[in-house]
């Protein structure tokens, strides 16, 4: 007991109490909405938080038995969210003057994500097992982006973005899944390729350049964003996926050369994007003058309508159930961060904030004390990649800069956001484990520094 | 590695800080102006459906907000509407708001600065926002009795009014409408209700037209004459002025006639006391173009004309004088000072001048708003008297009181004496066109030596006989009514 070393500890308890908090807080939230829209206690209310309450307690059971070691708090964040985002769902479908009934599909699209997030943590005992799907993930990715352009299970030009695909009954945004595709071939590829980018290609001055065939996969990442924004109209996946390719090829090398030569294409992307594509150029004009008479009631409709609510909640809030959030478009998905500005005040809104920086710096933890370079390239990525998605999203709302339809984290409308974000969770879960877990005393002890160095 | 990593933990957060800085500037440094912008209708929407303040006449409420099952949670109800129409006002959400219910909307949706201590309540008890009630000056019988007196058809004002405070007792005119068909949830039942009562002549839906119309004043606007004639120190009340039959204008073909009833015709040099009891139109014309335009328009300004600032809360219509003429000539100076060629007054104005009169020349602000209480029934504000202007000075009040009690006593108003009571009044006549009707005016007060109350009415195109029926011996009734209480 006098080691010098700490010894990580499995702090299940510890998840279980905070998990009992989240769950609360979400449950509790929903009380609030029947309160405050003076509707009984109906079955639903009972059956819903019985649902969120079993679903949560598996998950943590399966993270008792498989992922022993994992983070504490990654668990209860994303229970804590999913939980408001559905209670605000709810309120706002019976706020709802053209009787949005949004709020069953969460539920079923929460229940099936936390399955499946389960599901991959069982049987996913190792992340490094990923690695072998390097390029398989790529395969996928581009499939996933692709299938919303294919006709017969396209779903057409939804709010201005072709990302949409049609089965049968459901709708389903592919590029979600393709966000966690793609962190995987990055990481998959950098990490088994980061000693040739490293090591060869020209100096020039303080800058290390890459050479031109290392170049490639930046390339492709370009494409790809390029891709997504001239084909499906989304600018703000289109960054994301830029972002993330940066953030891991930055990680990987450690290299500021890279991510100035990034940040130049993505300027000219930009400003290539602004004065080629009229939809990008609306939009950041839209952004500048949204008050102005030609835009106030047309394109800029939605942000001013959002942040006309979010002043209205003001700093308090006005409770949930008791503001107009339903008069801002998009009110349940897109424009959520507003509603929740609106009922639960600029206070709720920085708890929800710092619940989505709470979740990504354990991320970023995790990723830190990963023991390989596939695991920290992984978590760094996706870590990096959510919190560029709230950014945009909620930068975007409170017109910080121009609105992009990304999907807000855990509380937007939606069930292939919830999926992908749910399967998140149980990949961080993961990598933390194998993270925190103690190395086993009866093999030899790695050097600390030999895959991160 | 690990430095990177970090390095991304830092740009990550670094991004969150902005946008922890950008709700930050949404909710709290912009709220002001987010809410006040002019596209913003969440304000009015929340007050719309929100627990609003009661309007209350005599401790009744005659507008206030009942709980609905719907999602918007009051509904706005009026009771008694026609006979608070014009004050009231109504709240409607898609065709805006009027009367009290617009000039007292931050008192009545309790968004008013002074009552943040009642907001931060709220948040802290978590109780719904309740608004502050207003209570009204009026009477409501005298108001009943007053809109009672002015016949379905005739749009006639009345204002009752305390000239000593500026309490307003009773206003009213007519046509009036249901308040409650404006104050619907229902947009289109509102927009359908607005386009049938805008084609209705005589219906304002900014007020009741006591305050917001403007009519020819007749003779009722010799007194303003003889307050200015008085004061330019040329007349004393013992002067004596010219009355002919005709009053030519040399250079044209235009001729004053003098009134045609009354005894005007009897005598071509008249007193004060005679060319007001019979209110004859040539000696007030020669004093107008004997004192000039501006000596006219400066006096007109101290009873409170060209105003356009004044609020009872609501916005009342600014009477004019010279009018839209703008320099008069001698024949438009002639007719102005008889209250014809473009003055245009509300009866309100007339009122006003006559409470100045009845007061010693100073003119108290006419108030509509008694009190306003908090949900609690506490008084946060109540009625105290405010002077406005000074009219004219204590001696030719006196002076000009005199005359009136005479213009009652001996002159064309005797229909508005009471028994035991000595009433001031004054008559006017204005001529509408050719069409031989009259705006028929009485304004007046009593008792003369410590007045109570001011009656001024207004019968809009009403024949000589009906107009003099329906002026004087309703303004006796209403006089006898509101001295008894």
């Amino acid at each position: 007991m006098s080691q010098l070393l700490t010894v990580n500890k499995p702090r299940r308890t510890a998840e279980l109490g905070l998990l009992l908090v989240a769950l609360a807080v979400g449950i509790m939230a929903n009380a609030l909405v029947y309160i405050n829209m003076a509707r009984r206690f109906d079955t639903d209310f009972y059956s819903q938080s019985a649902i969120l309450a079993v679903l949560s307690l598996a998950m943590h059971i399966c993270v008792r038995l498989r992922a022993k070691y994992a983070d504490p708090i990654i668990l209860p964040v994303a229970v804590a969210l999913n939980g408001i985002g559905l209670a605000v769902i709810h309120r706002l479908d019976l706020g709802s003057a053209t009787g949005d009934n949004a709020g069953p599909r969460q539920w079923l699209w929460t229940s099936l994500a936390v399955i499946v997030a389960i599901a991959v943590l069982w049987f996913l005992k190792d992340h490094r097992v990923l690695r072998r799907y390097t390029y398989i993930s790529l395969m996928a990715s581009v499939l996933l982006l692709l299938m919303p352009l294919v006709p017969g299970i396209s779903a057409g030009d939804v709010n201005g973005a072709t990302v949409w695909i049609r089965l049968g009954p459901f709708t389903f945004q592919p590029g979600e899944i393709a966000k966690l595709t793609l962190a995987v071939f990055f990481a998959g590829y950098l990490s088994s390729n980061r000693d040739l980018i490293l090591l060869a290609g020209k100096k020039i001055g303080p800058l290390q350049l890459p050479r031109t065939r290392d170049l490639g996969p930046m390339v492709v990442a370009w494409l790809a964003s390029v891709g997504v924004l001239v084909f499906q109209h989304d600018l703000g996946t289109s960054v994301l996926f830029f972002g993330l390719f940066m953030v891991m090829i930055y990680v990987a090398t450690s290299r500021i050369s890279w991510v100035i030569i990034g940040l130049l294409l993505m300027v000219v992307g930009g400003a290539a994007a602004i004065s080629i594509f009229p939809h990008v150029n609306k939009r950041v004009d839209v952004w500048l003058h949204a008050f102005d008479p030609q835009y106030i009631a047309a394109g800029g409709y939605q942000v001013v309508q959002g942040l006309f609510g979010m002043a209205n909640g003001g700093l308090m809030g006005t409770g949930l159930g008791n503001g107009r959030p339903n008069i801002v478009p998009l009110a349940n998905s897109d424009m959520i961060v507003a509603s929740i500005g609106e009922e639960l005040g600029m206070i709720g809104l920085f708890a929800v904030v710092c619940l989505y920086g709470l979740f990504f710096s354990r991320a970023f933890r995790a990723s830190l004390g990963a023991r390989d370079a596939f695991g920290k390239l992984l978590a760094a990525g996706l870590a990096f990649g959510f919190a560029l998605q709230c950014f945009i999203i909620i930068g975007g709302v409170t017109r910080l800069i121009p609105l992009t339809g990304l999907t807000t984290p855990f509380l937007a409308a939606g069930g292939s956001s919830l999926l992908a974000n749910w399967i998140l969770v149980a990949l961080i879960l993961r990598i933390s484990d194998a993270a925190r877990r103690p190395i086993d005393t009866t093999t030899p002890k790695e050097p600390e520094e030999v895959t991160a160095a | 590695m690990n430095r990177a990593i970090r390095n991304s933990w830092i740009v990550a957060v670094a991004l969150f800080a902005l946008i922890l800085g950008s709700i930050t500037y949404v909710q709290f440094f912009a709220v002001d102006s987010l809410n006040n912008n002019a596209n913003n209708n969440r304000q009015l929407m929340q007050n719309f459906c929100s627990d609003r303040g009661a309007i209350l006449v005599g401790g009744q409420a005659v507008a206030e907000s009942v709980a609905t099952d719907s999602s918007c949670k009051f509904q706005r109800t009026y009771t008694d509407p026609y006979l608070y129409a014009g004050l009231t006002g109504f709240f409607s959400k898609t065709a805006g708001q009027t009367g009290i219910e617009y000039s007292m909307r931050e008192q009545l949706s309790g968004t008013s600065s002074d009552a943040f201590f009642d907001r931060i309540n709220q948040v802290l008890t978590g109780a719904q926002p309740q608004g502050r009630s207003v209570e009204l000056t009026i009477d409501p019988a005298i108001q009943k009795m007053a809109y009672d007196m002015i016949p379905d058809g005739v749009g006639g004002s009345i204002v009752v009014m305390n000239p000593k405070t500026g309490a307003i007792i009773a206003m009213v005119s007519k046509p009036s409408y249901d308040t409650n068909l404006m104050a619907s949830h229902d947009a289109n039942a509102v927009s359908a209700a607005q386009d049938k009562l805008v084609k209705e002549p005589g219906i304002n839906l900014n007020g009741s037209s006591a305050y917001t119309q403007l009519y020819a004043p007749g003779s009722v606007f010799k007194l303003v004459d003889t307050a200015a004639a008085l004061a330019s120190g040329k007349y004393n009340k013992d002067s004596v002025l010219d009355n002919p039959a005709q009053m030519p204008f040399p250079g044209t073909s235009y001729t004053l006639p003098n009134y045609q009833y009354g005894q005007c015709y009897t005598q071509t040099k008249a007193t004060f006391a005679f060319a007001l009891e019979n209110s004859c139109n040539t000696p007030f014309a020669g004093i107008a173009l004997n004192l000039g335009q501006d000596a006219i328009t400066k006096q007109a300004d101290m009873f409170g004309f060209n105003d356009d600032t004044l609020g009872i809360p609501s916005g009342v219509t600014a009477s004019r004088f010279p009018g839209v003429d703008g320099k008069l000539d001698g024949p438009e100076l002639a007719r102005s000072a008889i209250g014809q060629q473009s003055v245009l007054v509300t009866p309100l104005q007339i009122a006003m001048m006559t409470s100045a009169i009845a007061n010693g020349g100073v003119q108290m602000k006419p108030d509509l708003v008694k009190a306003v209480r908090t949900p609690d029934l506490k008084a946060v504000s109540s009625f105290t008297p405010e002077t406005l202007r000074t009219s004219t000075t204590p001696e030719i009040a006196r002076q000009i009181t005199e005359w009136m009690v005479s213009v009652v006593d001996n002159g064309i108003a005797r229909a508005a004496a009471v028994p035991g009571v000595q009433v001031a009044g004054k008559t006017g006549t204005a001529e509408i066109g050719d069409t031989g009707l009259n705006n028929s005016w009485f304004t007046g007060f009593a008792p003369a030596n410590d007045p109570q109350v001011e009656v001024t009415i207004m019968m809009p195109k009403v024949d000589v006989a009906t107009g003099a029926q329906l002026t004087s011996p309703n303004a006796s009734k209403l006089i006898e009514a509101v001295l008894k209480k």
